[in-house]
């Protein structure tokens, strides 16, 4: 696992004049350094043999303005009714890695892949000199992060070859990630109320000069954002000679929603939704993440069978999420009955997603301390029908495209990348595993229960587009591989018991017998309220959450069902009480279908987050494409970009 | 004179019906999707629900060619002005269909980015709620727009009724 160094203190040593203040709070190892000497300790990590820290994997900012006060709701307006906020839930230690004077923190994760550890930094920053060194010139990750630090929050980079804004619009004034910028403040650029539009659309400089007729010139292309040939939203301008691709310009934001503003103004439990939403192929790795993220700051641990849930219900995200992927390239290139084959798979898993949390894909399945019910009785037999059909769908894909003549050469040798360049650009995941780096959160770092499964972690040799479909390929075998497993070792739930012959008894059996008035029956009974989650029939939600009363929803059938429930409801989802974690950050990595999926959660005590920030896999992945498309030819464009997998909520959030 | 004129709106009110049955089986829609609900939109239209039963199969990806615009996901100010395009792009008649509730009111998205609904920059025929809705729902939708397409006449046809 992780190396155990000090880091903090190491870097105090190299370093004594940068490093402020040092601290390990959650196992999470912070240093808080002068703007002035970043790049020198930046330096330090990358190049020092005790650091290695090759992984920028993450620059964000906090803003502090507000930190302590207690935060704005934008729903539900205050009642007027002040109520006693709920007792806090004691830190082990105090977390001492509050706001100073500055009011922006910006904040650096860094990994090192080869050591395996990680290192956290704090650079403050003045308000009125909001400005830092740029780390494009150590990490090109840094080059999109960093925009994005200036697009949301207004703090400048120097020497960054091209600040300007990324997911916002250029018309677009202010910064909406500040504390002082309202969350519902539009700036509409078409119906009433329309802020004007420039005229001349933010493209590189046209044609270059061509002076005989029959001679190349250079021809930009305009592809998207709403493009037959690009699943997702985004626009690529190409600058063309010939058919070679000389020059790409990548605009992203197009589905900018505001994810990480909203995180902030609903509570804990409020914000799993939104991570739905984040990559909507695989929301439950998403839910995942954010609440064992939470969870550390809170300093719990789920129970077993949670876990084993967990990563259950993650691996079939995990296989719909590979199977879009796939299908989706697939057609790109003309193999439409692909795409229906793989889709069928997926509707197979959907059905069995659908069984255990209510619904097909926005499922909201996770809880903070738990999962919102337990598996449904007949899941095992269930599960390993839909895992047949899976395993018989991706064989018919095997043979339809790894053999295919035609898809093979468009595959193969396009979108080169090498895995020193794809680790400087962070990026993770199938894609990077793609070009021979073995770097699998759920190996390197494990999580959860991941650590006791057996299962390989698959690399390509030559980095190109026919390798990630390899990798994407066996990766899901993998997947299936780990459910089956899981599924195994699973340990027992709670069964609904006849409370006089001590025998296993259906819910729908018990609440029979109570209608013919067995009324020792009744007393025991628990009311089922949703139909449509099987694991609602279970007797009670034993061993899937903590017992940890301030943290977790009560099941909806102790909610509807008597007082107490109901209560414990209230007192979680009232404004003024709710899930309260102490003061303190954490971040939390999990194995995206995309690569590392990072959440790094600031609380300020109260029942909201003060900042959610996601790290999204594929935004590393989308920082590289202009790298990845130059040289190639413009029909490469399409393979490339079907194996990066964007998916908008995730990139723009 | 008086005998010309019904004999005349009586084919026309036929014709009418027989182009609106014509029209409402040969639906050639444009997805614009961006999101989520996009996810829902490949489902529907794939071999387990297949929207090709309705006669509605086909995708056509250039505005000029499709008459019912499916705005699929959410729509977020960025992304308006180019929405905003393809609708203006699309011949008559046009048809469109907000997918999911993002498209029809914005949903829980309640923030900076993000458009309180496409009815706020143009017109929408066919409402069809969720986050994101069930396929049902969506073959639900289509069919409620088959019968507005359906009863729709053209302009002679509304002179008379």
């Amino acid at each position: 696992m992780m190396t155990n160094a000090d880091l903090t203190a190491l870097l105090k040593e190299r370093c004594p004049d940068a490093v402020r203040a040092a601290h390990s709070w959650r196992g999470d190892q912070t240093a808080r350094i002068n703007r002035e000497s970043l790049v020198k300790v930046a330096r330090t990590l990358k190049e020092d043999p005790a650091f290695q820290m090759d992984f920028l994997m993450d620059v964000t900012a906090v803003d502090y303005l507000t930190f302590g006060q207690r935060p704005p709701r934008a729903f539900f307006p205050s009642s007027g009714v002040d109520v006693a906020p709920a007792p806090e839930i004691p830190a082990d230690t105090p977390w001492p890695g509050g706001p100073e004077k500055e009011r922006f923190v910006v904040v650096y994760h860094f990994y090192s892949s080869s050591l395996r550890h990680r290192i956290r930094l704090h650079v403050p920053v003045e308000e009125k000199a909001a400005e830092l060194d740029s780390l494009t010139s150590l990490w090109p990750a840094a080059n999109w992060l960093e925009r994005e630090v200036w697009d949301m929050y207004g703090i400048r980079f120097k020497g960054h070859p091209n600040l300007k804004r990324i997911l916002m619009y250029e018309e677009f004034i202010g910064h909406p990630l500040r504390k002082d910028y309202p969350v519902n403040q539009r700036q509409p650029l078409a119906g009433p109320g329309a802020v004007k539009r420039s005229a001349t659309p933010s493209a590189p400089a046209a044609h270059s000069k061509g002076s005989g007729d029959l001679e190349t010139r250079e021809m930009l292309l305009n592809v998207g954002p709403a493009h037959p040939a690009m699943h997702g939203i985004i626009r690529l301008v190409l600058k063309l000679q010939g058919e070679r691709v000389k020059e790409v310009d990548v605009e992203i934001g197009y589905l900018h929603r505001g994810f990480e503003k909203m995180a902030e103004v609903v509570d804990y439990n409020g914000v799993m939704p939104y991570t739905d939403r984040l990559n909507y192929v695989s929301p439950l790795i998403n839910n995942m993440g954010y609440s064992m993220a939470v969870e550390k700051l809170l300093g719990l641990n789920v129970p077993e069978r949670c876990h084993y849930i967990r990563v259950i219900m993650s691996e079939i995200s995990r296989l719909s999420d590979h199977l879009t992927c796939v299908g989706a390239s697939a057609m790109e290139l003309g193999a439409f009955s692909v795409f229906l084959y793989l889709i069928k798979a997926r509707e197979f898993l959907w059905e069995l997603v659908e069984m255990v949390t209510g619904a097909r894909l926005t499922i909201s399945y996770c809880r903070v301390g738990g999962v919102k019910g337990d598996l449904p009785e007949d899941f095992e037999d269930r599960c390993q029908k839909a895992l047949e059909e899976t395993k018989k769908v991706l064989k018919e894909a095997d043979a339809l495209l790894t053999r295919n003549r035609i898809f093979v050469d468009r595959m193969s040798g396009t979108g080169v990348i090498s895995a020193q360049e794809a680790i400087a650009y962070g990026i993770t995941g199938p894609f990077l595993r793609a070009s021979g780096t073995p770097y699998d959160v759920r190996k390197d770092c494990p999580y959860s229960v991941y650590d006791r499964f057996d299962f390989d972690v698959p690399v390509g040799a030559k980095g190109d587009n026919l390798d990630r479909y390899y990798v994407r390929m066996e990766e899901m075998r993998q997947s299936i591989r780990i459910i089956e497993a899981a599924l195994k070792t699973i340990p027992p739930g709670p069964v609904l018991v006849d409370p006089e012959t001590g025998r296993p008894m259906a819910a729908a059996e018990m609440v029979d017998s109570a209608k013919i008035g067995d009324i020792p029956v009744i007393a025991r009974a628990v009311a089922v309220t949703d139909p449509t989650l099987g694991g609602s029939a279970r007797p009670q939600h034993l061993g899937i959450a903590v017992e940890e009363k301030r943290v977790v929803l009560p099941p909806k059938e102790d909610t509807y069902g008597n007082i107490e429930g109901l209560m414990r409801h209230f007192k979680l989802v009232m404004q003024g009480h709710g899930v309260r974690p102490p003061k303190g950050e954490s971040y939390f990595p999990v194995e995206g279908a995309n690569g590392e999926l990072g959440f790094y959660v600031v609380s300020d005590g109260s029942e909201c987050a003060y900042r959610v920030r996601v790290r999204p896999p594929c935004f590393a992945i989308m920082s590289a494409l202009p790298r990845l498309l130059t040289g190639d030819m413009l029909a490469d464009v399409v393979p490339t970009f079907g194996s990066v997998n964007m998916i908008g909520g995730e990139l723009d959030r | 004179m008086s005998q010309q004129l019904e004999d005349a709106s009586f084919l026309t009110s036929k014709l009418d019906e027989a182009i609106g049955w014509a029209r409402k089986y040969s639906i050639f829609q444009y997805p614009f999707v961006t999101a989520c609900c996009g996810m829902e939109y490949m489902a529907a239209a794939c071999s387990h629900y297949d929207f090709d039963r309705f006669g509605a199969g086909l995708p056509r990806f250039s505005p000029r060619q499709a008459d019912v615009l499916f705005v699929v996901g959410t729509i977020s100010h960025k992304m308006a002005p180019v929405l905003l395009r393809i609708y203006e792009q699309m011949a008559d008649p046009k048809w469109v269909v907000a997918f999911g509730v993002c498209t029809c009111t914005g949903g829980f998205y309640d923030n900076y980015a993000t458009v309180m609904g496409i009815d706020t920059i143009m017109p929408v025929d066919i409402y069809i709620p969720g986050c994101p809705p069930r396929p049902e729902y969506v073959l639900d939708g289509l069919m409620k727009l088959q019968e507005k397409i359906q009863a729709q006449h053209s302009k002679a046809g509304q002179q008379k009724a």
